[in-house]
């Protein structure tokens, strides 16, 4: 069946008591034994949870994968997935990654005795460099947050498969629909679901999804055992977003190209960084490996100074942190998303004081760009009038 | 609200019973994930929802008026509160846990924190002397859990707490059977209250949920970087339907420990039933210590019907407690912890702590104790045969 007819059917017919097409939420924690040693199946909601796992059961279908868990938040499915290493293990992670992952494993997972890397994962010269007896698994965002880099998960997947590493994919920003990192040889995908899965800014959650059966039944161990869970309704919510995932995708790369576009010859903008652009340096590997492009990209403005009273002019656009939502955010990745990563990792990559990233909506794309428009505006109009001062 | 008022009346007037904004008596629940900074210069109280979100805020701010804290936090389970706990932790610390601890904190220890270079020694922390002689250099914290959990040990917490501080120790307490309404750590020196909210707290057995509550706030700064950093927080659905639990908590407390006091002392005499725990009983071995530190006995009994065939033919034959596993909710549930709770112990070291084949736990629920009796007189009755 096509993805969008699964995405569409997700849970309507798992319910069979009723025959309700929207799965029920089941906050019990609680089941009662048929008798002992009888399980239903499920016995203890951290363990297995029915709305939980109609989801998890999906997203596990939609990415290739074996078995899917659902976790609290993204950040919870990424410890959930770190909790697999031990004490003197080490890591090699996109250098151009997301501030809580480089918190997670700076100022916690350190801690314990496991280290990372940080390089360019779509470079196999600098990742032979950056392995080491002790390595254990290359985490890879792609496209990364928030600069775009592009990796070449089919070359760099068989790279880690020689070296007996595990591969494990962020694929937050294109979602299954767009891009299956499973089928070109991932072992783990993560998910922020609270980003285009949920789609609408109103659930926190994350989604792990592993292939073959021993990784699944160590990862359904360390869930259970951590227990950082998510929420029946939050569960259901979430599933809700996905029914319309591929319809969102759709009008989100159509907007963000639309803009992206129309930026790239703005004066007051210097570079954008979308892999759907022919001048990306991704756009070949992009094209190849996924059926589409997400929905936000960032840009860098000829002045720092033109930021503040850009969000502060936008009307439309909301200036909020996260990504994915059917509104528009637009986010300033230097003192939000990736305030935690420090200033010479931020400057290397290219997160400096001119870049802003835009998630763009499913608004009518003319709407956005006259917003964008008026607030560029503005904004030239306030700085050229404090350098006359 | 002002601290000095009773446990009875902060439970019903903790500070979110009113929106602020709309006067509404009930905290509404954000399900948004993100929110709008008005300007890049004055960032908003709440930015993300995993950082804070309003919702469970109300519950973390609530938590931490009734266990007199510095600040609370909530997680998605009570295994993401007490693994969070335990992430303060560095590889190569040391720590000294209750060996009669809930099968899920065990497991932690024992296969996953392990790896972690995080070593554990269970002790008897009924004996204050076995505690102290498990001390280490590496010792970094002492793992609580009172009454614990099956078989309703008791440990001197002002004693153990007292002796942790001159060491440097942190002390970690697992206050699920109890809640604040009975039992308050930090008033005995704790300095991190954990809680698997999904039992007395919630109350209902339809919230999966865990709270911390730290005694100051160097821990709190800490412990909020973890709760951030691992993003095991709790949804705002679930933080409401926990608070909505919370406000019948007083009423909920008394009603199950005087059902329980029934049960435990007609079980006492019951001559198909081998060893009741209980910490209400005269002859419990606790009893002292618990009455000095707790208000009440809590709902859960134990008892030992001696053996697992025995057990097994409880079970089969019980017709009003749920037979589930979990404890702590308005109806009864009797469980079997060999099989279920502390599964994840092997058998030699379940039988070492008492947590032998015939042992069940009764989670006296708010069902008529008659009822209660008599529907365990008529399944006892089987197995005297």
């Amino acid at each position: 069946m096509n993805i969008e007819s699964r995405l569409a059917q997700i849970g309507s017919v798992s319910e069979p008591t009723t025959g309700a097409v929207s799965f029920p939420v089941y906050q019990s924690t609680a089941f009662r034994h048929p008798r002992l040693g009888e399980s239903t199946g499920f016995d203890y909601a951290r363990t297995k949870s029915p709305t939980r796992s109609v989801l998890e059961d999906a997203i596990a279908d939609l990415e290739s994968g074996d078995a899917g868990f659902a976790c609290s938040s993204g950040m919870a499915a990424l410890q959930t997935v770190f909790t697999l290493f031990s004490q003197g293990d080490h890591l090699i992670v996109s250098l151009d990654l997301y501030g809580g992952t480089y918190r997670l494993l700076e100022q916690i997972m350190s801690r314990f005795g496991v280290s990372a890397s940080y390089v360019d994962t779509n470079d196999v010269e600098a990742l032979e460099e950056a392995y080491r007896p002790n390595t254990k698994a290359i985490l890879i965002e792609t496209p990364t947050n928030p600069l775009m880099m592009v990796t070449d998960l089919k070359l760099v997947c068989g790279w880690a498969k020689s070296k007996q590493l595990l591969s494990i994919v962020d694929n937050t920003l294109l979602t299954p629909y767009l891009q299956r990192p499973i089928e070109l040889g991932a072992d783990i995908v993560i998910h922020s679901a609270s980003k285009y899965l949920g789609g609408h800014n109103d659930v926190l959650a994350g989604l792990i999804v592993t292939k073959g059966q021993e990784l699944s039944e160590k990862m359904a161990f360390l869930h259970n055992s951590i227990g950082a869970v998510l929420g029946p309704q939050d569960s259901w919510l979430l599933m809700r977003g996905m029914k319309t995932l591929a319809l969102r995708m759709e009008r989100h790369e159509h907007n963000a190209t639309t803009i992206a576009r129309y930026l790239q010859w703005h004066p007051l903008v210097t570079d954008v960084y979308y892999p759907a652009l022919e001048s990306h340096p991704g756009y070949a590997i992009q094209n190849r490996q996924s059926s589409g492009n997400t929905g936000i990209f960032s840009f860098k403005v000829t002045d720092a100074r033109l930021v503040e009273p850009i969000l502060r002019h936008v009307k439309l656009i909301a200036f909020a942190e996260s990504l994915g939502g059917v509104e528009s955010l637009m986010t300033y990745p230097a003192v939000q998303t990736h305030a935690d990563i420090p200033l010479e990792i931020r400057e290397k990559v290219g997160v400096d004081d001119r870049l802003l990233r835009f998630s763009v909506g499913i608004e009518h794309v003319d709407d956005l760009i006259t917003d964008l428009a008026q607030a560029l505006e503005l904004a030239q109009a306030e700085v050229e009038g404090d350098n006359q001062a | 609200m002002s601290t000095d008022k009773k446990l009875g009346t902060k439970i019903i007037h903790f500070g979110g019973e009113i929106d602020k904004t709309t006067g509404a008596s009930s905290v509404p629940i954000y399900q948004a994930s993100t929110f709008h900074h008005f300007s890049l210069d004055n960032p908003p109280e709440f930015d993300y929802s995993r950082s804070g979100n309003p919702t469970r805020q109300a519950l973390e701010d609530y938590i931490t008026l009734l266990e007199g804290g510095a600040r609370g936090f909530a997680f998605a389970s009570g295994m993401a509160a007490i693994s969070s706990a335990f992430f303060l932790l560095s590889s190569g610390d040391h720590v000294i846990c209750t060996e009669d601890v809930y099968g899920g904190t065990y497991r932690l220890l024992t296969a996953i924190l392990t790896r972690m270079n995080i070593e554990t020694t269970f002790v008897d922390m009924t004996d204050p002397e076995k505690v102290k002689a498990a001390l280490k250099p590496n010792t970094k914290a002492v793992f609580l859990e009172t009454p614990s959990n099956p078989t309703l040990k008791i440990t001197d917490v002002s004693a153990i707490c007292a002796w942790a501080k001159e060491n440097g120790l942190l002390t970690m307490l697992d206050n699920s059977f109890m809640t604040p309404y009975h039992q308050r750590p930090i008033e005995q020196g704790v300095d991190i209250v954990l809680h698997s909210a999904t039992k007395f707290l919630s109350g209902h057995s339809d919230v999966l949920a865990g709270l911390a509550v730290v005694a100051n706030d160097s821990l709190g700064r800490r412990m909020k970087q973890i709760q951030n950093g691992l993003g095991n927080v709790l949804g705002p659905q679930d933080s409401w339907l926990l608070m909505r639990g919370m406000k019948t908590l007083k009423v909920r407390m008394e009603g199950s420990e005087q059902n329980a006091r029934r049960l435990a002392e007609w079980l006492d005499s019951h001559p198909a039933v081998g060893a009741v725990y209980y910490p209400g009983l005269p002859n419990h071995p606790g009893r002292e210590i618990h009455e000095k530190q707790s208000s009440g006995y809590g709902a859960v009994v134990s008892f030992d019907v001696n053996g697992g065939e025995r057990a097994r033919k409880l079970l089969s034959e019980v017709k009003i407690p749920l037979v589930a596993v979990s404890l702590g909710a308005v109806e009864s549930i009797l469980s079997y912890p060999a099989m279920m709770s502390h599964a994840a112990m092997s058998r030699e070291v379940r039988l070492e702590r008492g947590i032998t084949d015939g042992l069940v736990r009764y989670s006296v629920g708010l069902e008529d104790i008659e009822d209660i009796i008599a529907d365990l007189d008529a399944a006892l009755s089987h197995l005297l045969g």
